[in-house]
């Protein structure tokens, strides 16, 4: 296993090609829990979770369509993995972590129509990715998400007391907030190592 | 049945991307051109409207509690079919919109309408309805890629318009996504202040 291409993909998911600002993915749990910092980390980390879960789970789901000759049931078999999955780990932490699962409440149901989840399980066999690569990549993924939405947060919780023009009260001033936060990320654009 | 009501509602007073604020990644992510914003318009107005009629009929069967698995299962189907068939007819389209085609199954747009609409109401107000939501969507994708293709690449669905030396490439850049919506999204809540102001 080389390293150096572990980390460069690790790179690229969490900075270069950051799932929120260069991919479009995950736009709306990003846009919908970013009002407030501690649901928006809670947020992040479940998404880290649910995605390298799921990346390592439809590897062999991938690998077993193809040796029946049914790719194209793909959609329809990564979307129910990751519905039965994020209900599995929902039943799950109920039982043993129960804090957890209080702190994350509403927004574990949320993740399975997460588009950057089904979209890191497509991406990882559309880049062909071996087992490993793919759960770095759900991982790093679900990282740079994180990383975003943090950051999102902290400049939403000042936008709170800023004063835009009326028309651009709320979402829209969030959204171009957004748009300034894509172009500082397009600056890692440079940060091609190897 | 009020066809023209539910043409109104999708269109502007209930639009979905832009009142609604539903569907923001594929809104954000394929419009850089008027084809790609075309095609993904169409191509969810049918899987819309499809899985609109079907769940409106499953919708005395469907069990409470495992619902949106089951909605999801159906959008998934229709989503795999108009795949195919754009892999088979619209082979350049398919490609430029690549893993977003797949991803509509979690375009928040068709689960919300099936939830709040379809799963209610009788099989044709349904279809109506995602033909009008659907129209609604098509509608900010062409208004948005225009907009972006036009400033950000000096084109006009491939045709030159100016040059590409006067263009100012960062509407075309994920910013310009971002930057365009923020704007429209804010003159629609300019225009819904006037009109209730007027009132």
């Amino acid at each position: 296993m080389e390293w150096t291409t572990l980390f460069n993909i690790a790179l690229g998911a969490i900075l270069i090609n950051n799932f929120i600002f260069s991919q479009f993915l995950g736009i709306c749990p990003f846009m919908g829990v970013s009002k407030k910092m501690d649901t928006a980390a809670g947020m992040g980390f479940a998404v880290i979770f649910v995605m390298g879960l799921a990346s390592a789970l439809c590897y062999p789901v991938n690998l077993l369509l193809n040796a029946l000759g049914l790719k194209y049931m793909q959609t329809v078999a990564f979307i129910l993995v990751i519905a039965a999955l994020v209900q599995l780990v929902e039943m799950f932490l109920k039982k043993t972590i129960p804090t957890l699962y209080q702190a994350l409440g509403v927004y574990l149901p949320l993740i399975t129509t997460n588009c950057a989840v089904l979209g890191v399980v497509l991406l990882n066999v559309q880049e062909g990715y071996n087992f490993i690569e793919s759960v770095v990549y759900g991982i790093t993924g679900g990282a740079g998400f994180l990383l975003a939405i943090v950051l999102f947060a902290s400049i939403r919780e000042r936008l709170e007391f800023a004063d835009p023009p009326k028309a651009f009260k709320g979402f829209p001033i969030a959204l171009v907030a957004a748009g300034l936060m894509a172009l500082c990320f397009m600056g890692f654009q440079g940060l091609k190592i190897f | 049945m009020n066809i023209g009501k539910q043409l109104k509602d999708g269109l502007l007073t209930q639009n979905p991307v832009l009142v609604q604020l539903l569907g923001m990644c594929s809104t954000l992510a394929i419009t850089t051109t008027v084809s790609n914003g075309i095609g993904m318009g169409l191509s969810v107005t049918i899987i819309l409207t499809l899985s609109n009629i079907f769940i409106s009929l499953l919708r005395r069967i469907i069990p409470e509690q495992v619902r949106i698995a089951c909605y999801i299962v159906v959008i998934a189907g229709f989503v795999t079919m108009v795949d195919l068939l754009l892999q088979a007819f619209f082979p350049d389209i398919a490609e430029s919109l690549g893993v977003f085609i797949p991803l509509i199954v979690v375009n928040c747009i068709i689960l919300a309408r099936a939830e709040s609409f379809a799963s209610k109401s009788k099989p044709l107000p349904a279809a109506i309805d995602g033909i009008c939501q659907g129209l609604g969507y098509t509608m900010i994708l062409l208004v948005m890629s225009a907009i972006r293709e036009l400033l950000g690449a000096g084109t006009l669905n491939g045709v030159r318009v100016f040059p590409a030396e006067y263009a100012a490439n960062i509407l075309i850049l994920p910013v310009g996504g971002f930057l365009t919506l923020g704007c429209l999204i804010a003159l629609m809540q300019w225009i819904q202040r006037k009109v209730k102001g007027g009132k």
